[in-house]
């Protein structure tokens, strides 16, 4: 599988100077390298995506160091102790989802924004890296798999902020923060009977969450399933966006030169849609290019957790490489017109400030589970 | 006894490795497939997309659906749609925006005051979309159109079809009628289900009924220039583009009969107010008039800003649907109603006499209500006192009645509450109660309810208001001897592809239910004796019928002038003179009809709305029983 693969090439123990250094500060070389190569190809495509605009150029960059110093101060932090303050931040992640729902501002029709005075921000990114924490914080000095009771409990954890972050409504945050939590069930040996069974629950519950569906979520999963059914109203994203893909070819038009994202054919073009304007202006290869840039650092990451010591660490680093995977699929797919159009940025490309930080520092995380080796073993 | 299981960490790790492997398989799996879908698009598909977007541009041109037609219960046309030529502006193609509504207007294809209106509508619609901007242009707008399209990139010319009514004001206060979208009407609507459609139905009918009659609207695709003209299309390109066909909006049948309108409205001709005709035995609404009207044809066409003014600011309000909206004290209308519940409550029973002296005064109060007659109606029974109405026997009827079962029998009969007719804006108007004082005003003292005020709520004065619907809605129970329906204007609906037509059952409410059910009886032969009894108040504009009627006259005091009025010795005069009201319903002993009627400032209802009602039961009565 592609995870060893990576590992042979990792710098490993006292193997020169800069893998020392790397080492002390408890990083990772390989992933820190991924990361930067995506950021520096997102960047540009972001430039040509706002129509050659500095400004968003600019705030991006600004956005990702901030990001960065996140991620660098995170891998800092003791495993032990990302541990012991999981379910303060994941019960203060649950309070300010309460309080977003009652006090939160009204933004594009959805109540998620907490205002804070100086900053306002989305409680519901919070709850990304805090669900996986505490379902692993739970699971992991128990028994595993864990017996019925235990991944009850488990899903129950998963399903309070799911629901919250549902009903403010946003589906995207909603989705990715299940598929968090329940993968640190899945990565735990949850016995496959059931992983079935919940498969069909979740397929009975289907009826019940379309009747609590917006009106525009359900348009969303009507276009889906017929994508012309609609061409003007929510078909008229994804059928853009295949044209932006399709006429790109193999070579693409070439950076800046993409016609339908320059003539503002392709609508949120520098948010979700960004794919497709990597489809039209630098075609198949370079599409390919950034899957292979995403394979290689999921499968990284996966080495990575593989090699964590502590079994609290394996699962939640595996839950956000996987959910790093989702991230990228669920984009790709809604651009290209495999699934839904579902409000889930491209990770380390999107325009977009809180889902960056969120991001590197689910790394940042990633990293200190992995390096800090000697004193969780102790 | 009980499993212990003991963590184990090595399996535990294991089972964690096997697990990481298939998550990373599923992950090459699912990254495989979107490359896989990416090959599709690019490769096999590129000729295809590259057409749609290098240099040609696909543009989705709207079919609109062809709105539902409106048609009266004998089967004639209310409502049609005509080829007319509407002018639009597609934003992308405009190169200066601001330059183009200039010249517009110096060829006066536009008016200088609709600019603004213009530019809001195009900011709030997509840039491709062609945005109609005047719904009927004339042939002489037409030809200097043409003249100067050249100077007027992204305007054009479309035909449409616009909405008609053949009998223009006739029946405008049911129809209802269609304008131009707005922004209000586009929170309520899905733009892209309006996408190509102009207008949409504002009032009446039309509005209530939008979603039936707007149909389903369809798309085609038509390959651009960079210019946005139209290309002829051919080659690779042209096979793929789509087309979806618009589905119609279905067709109504009302229950309306438009000759019987026609013949209310002649009646009514020169005054303001409203007349509801109704079928007792299901509710349909056969007439229904609220003078003065207008002309819908102007809505639909694109009404100028100057004739909406002339609407808006008429002191008449033709706009407003006086038989929905307008509430008006009831008057002597409710008396058979009264004696009814007084019948029902057991406390007076038909031969009951009262003296009646000309007034009337509580025990222990000087204050004399007065009859209408000064010098009295001497000795009545019941059965004379609805036919000379006589106000003092009500009054004492009322007393001992007493408040609170006035109201809640005249709640029973639909007071106080809208009948759910099948259009917007109907008013509850006012079933006062001592209760209902207590939310109605806020300050303490108005809250009290004093015995006076249940005095002359026995003939329908005072707080109690109603709208002529609610009146001939009630008039419709003591017809149908309790039985009860909602007042609909349709009754059936029509497939315009099949032919198929579905008719909607008459929705009964709750019957009234008499501990006497003779009682009705009684109460119908003093409605009776009102136009055939020796002086019974409407005998003279039921001379000569050929059918019994039943029926009651009412006067209602008029209290203010109306805001809008301007101060003037003859209007004001005018206007401060009483509503006259009749309510009936005839045959009397099998009622097919039940006709109330208001006439604004008329006098006597004896005198002036009689007349009306008569009018309508001979036109309507005349013809063979159903």
């Amino acid at each position: 599988m592609s995870g060893p693969t990576f590992g042979i090439s990792s710098p490993g123990p006292g193997t020169g100077h800069r893998g020392r250094l790397l080492k002390t500060l408890h990083l990772d070389g390989p992933l820190l390298a991924l990361i930067a190569v995506i950021a520096v190809f997102g960047v540009f495509v972001l430039y040509s995506a706002a129509g050659g605009s500095t400004a968003m150029w600019t705030r991006q960059l600004l956005r990702l160091a901030v990001a960065v110093v996140v991620m660098l101060v995170l891998a800092q932090v003791p495993a032990r102790f990302l541990r012991m303050l999981t379910p303060p931040a994941y019960l203060a992640g649950i309070l300010m989802l309460v309080a977003v729902t009652l006090i939160g501002d009204v933004g594009k029709g959805a109540q998620r924004w907490l205002d804070l005075g100086l900053i306002r921000f989305q409680p519901s990114e919070i709850m990304k890296l805090a669900v996986p924490m505490m379902c692993a914080w739970y699971l992991h000095d128990r028994a595993l798999p864990a017996s019925p009771r235990h991944t009850l409990v488990v899903v129950l954890i998963v399903l309070v902020p799911t629901l919250t972050i549902a009903a403010q409504p946003d589906l995207g945050t909603a989705l990715l923060v299940a598929v968090a939590g329940l993968l640190v069930l899945f990565l735990s040996g949850l016995r496959w009977r059931f992983i079935f069974s919940l498969l069909g629950l979740a397929a009975a519950a289907a009826p019940i969450a379309w009747y609590f569906m917006h009106d525009y979520q359900r348009r969303r999963v009507l276009t889906l399933l017929n994508p012309q059914s609609d061409p003007l109203g929510a078909g008229y994203h994804i059928i853009q966006s295949q044209i932006a893909i399709g006429s790109g070819g193999v070579f693409g038009k070439g950076w800046m030169e993409g016609s339908q994202a320059q003539l503002e054919f392709l609508p949120e073009r520098s948010t979700d849609f960004i794919f497709s304007v990597i489809g039209e202006e630098l075609g198949l290869l370079g599409q390919l290019l950034l899957l292979a840039l995403y394979l290689a650092l999921i499968g990284r990451c996966l080495f990575l957790a593989s090699r964590c010591p502590s079994t609290f660490g394996r699962l939640v680093a595996g839950s956000i490489t996987l959910t790093f995977f989702v991230y990228v699929f669920v984009n790709a797919g809604m651009v290209t017109g495999l699934l839904p159009v579902v409000g889930v940025p491209l990770p380390l490309i999107s325009y977009g400030g809180t889902s960056m930080v969120t991001l590197l520092a689910g790394f940042g995380i990633l990293m200190s589970l992995h390096g800090h080796r000697q004193l969780v073993r102790s | 006894m009980r499993q212990v299981r003991v963590k184990d960490v090595y399996r535990e790790q294991q089972t964690f490795g096997l697990r990481t492997i298939i998550a990373a398989a599923v992950v090459v799996l699912a990254l495989g497939l979107v490359a896989g879908r990416l090959f599709w698009l690019q490769i096999v598909r590129f000729d295809y997309y590259a057409g749609l977007s290098q240099g040609n541009r696909v543009r989705i041109e709207p079919l609109p659906p062809d709105r539902g037609l409106i048609f009266d219960r004998e089967g004639r046309l209310l409502a049609e749609n005509t080829p007319a030529h509407q002018l639009t502006i597609t934003r992308e193609e405009v190169h200066d925006l601001d330059a183009t509504l200039a010249r517009m207007v110096d060829l006066a294809l536009l008016e200088q005051s609709d600019v603004e209106r213009v530019r809001q509508v195009l900011r709030t619609r997509r840039a491709f979309e062609a945005v109609p901007v005047r719904l009927r242009l004339t042939d002489e707008e037409i030809g200097r159109y043409a003249v100067h399209r050249h100077e007027l990139p992204g305007v054009d010319l479309a035909p449409r079809v616009a909405r008609f009514y053949p009998y223009g004001p006739v029946g405008v206060h049911v129809l209802g009628y269609v304008g131009a979208i707005s922004e209000e009407d586009l929170q309520r609507i899905n733009p892209s289900d309006y996408f190509g459609t102009a207008t949409i139905g504002k009032t009446g009918v039309e509005r209530f009924y939008e979603d039936e009659l707007h149909g389903v609207g369809g798309f085609r695709e038509v390959l651009v220039n960079a210019e946005g003209r139209s290309m002829a299309t051919s080659g690779a390109v042209a096979d793929p583009l789509r087309a979806e066909l618009p589905a119609p909006g279905a067709d109504l049948e009302l229950a309306l009969d438009i000759e019987l309108q026609r013949v209310a409205e002649e009646a009514m001709v020169g005054r303001r107010g409203a007349v509801v005709a109704l079928d007792p035995s299901t509710g349909d609404v056969l007439a229904l008039v609220s003078l003065p009207a207008f002309d819908p044809n102007k809505f639909a066409r694109g009404i100028s800003t100057v004739d909406y003014r002339a609407l808006t600011g008429d002191p008449d309000q033709p706009l407003y649907n006086r038989a929905l909206r307008g509430t008006y004290p009831p008057g002597s209308t409710i008396k058979p109603l009264m004696a009814l519940a007084g019948l029902e409550s057991g406390l007076i029973a038909p031969g009951d006499t009262k003296f009646c002296s000309g007034s009337f005064h509580l025990p222990n109060s000087s204050h004399r209500y007065r009859d209408w007659k000064k010098e009295g109606h001497g000795t009545v029974d019941m059965r004379q006192a609805v036919m000379v109405s006589c106000d003092v026997y009500f009054y004492n009827l009322a007393v001992s009645l007493g408040i609170q079962r006035i109201h809640d029998f005249m709640s029973k009969i639909g007071f106080g509450q809208p009948t759910g007719i099948d259009v917007y804006g109907e008013r509850a108007g006012v079933m006062p109660s001592p209760a209902w004082k207590k939310t109605a005003f806020t300050s303490r003292a108005m809250q009290v309810w004093f015995p006076g005020e249940t005095v002359i709520t026995g003939i329908g004065q005072g707080y109690w208001t109603a709208t002529p619907l609610q009146l001939a809605h009630a008039t419709a129970v003591l017809a149908a001897r309790g039985r009860h329906f909602k007042p609909r204007f349709v009754r059936a609906v029509r497939d315009p592809v099949t032919g198929a037509r579905t008719a909607r059952e008459p929705q009964p409410l709750p019957s009234v239910a008499l501990g006497n059910s003779a009682n009705w009886e009684v109460i119908v032969d003093a409605m009776v004796a009102v136009t055939t009894g020796a002086h019974g108040t409407a005998v003279h504009a039921a001379r000569g019928a050929q059918y019994s009627i039943a029926g009651k006259t009412g006067t209602a005091q008029v209290y203010s002038v109306g805001q809008t009025g301007k101060y003037d010795e003859k209007t004001v005069a005018e206007r401060l003179r009483d509503h006259a009201l009749f309510v009936a319903f005839a045959p009397a002993d099998k009622p097919r009809v039940v006709v109330a009627v208001l006439v604004e400032n008329g006098g006597h209802g004896s005198s002036v709305a009689a007349p009306v009602a008569r009018a309508i039961f001979d036109a309507y009565l005349s013809g063979a029983p159903p």
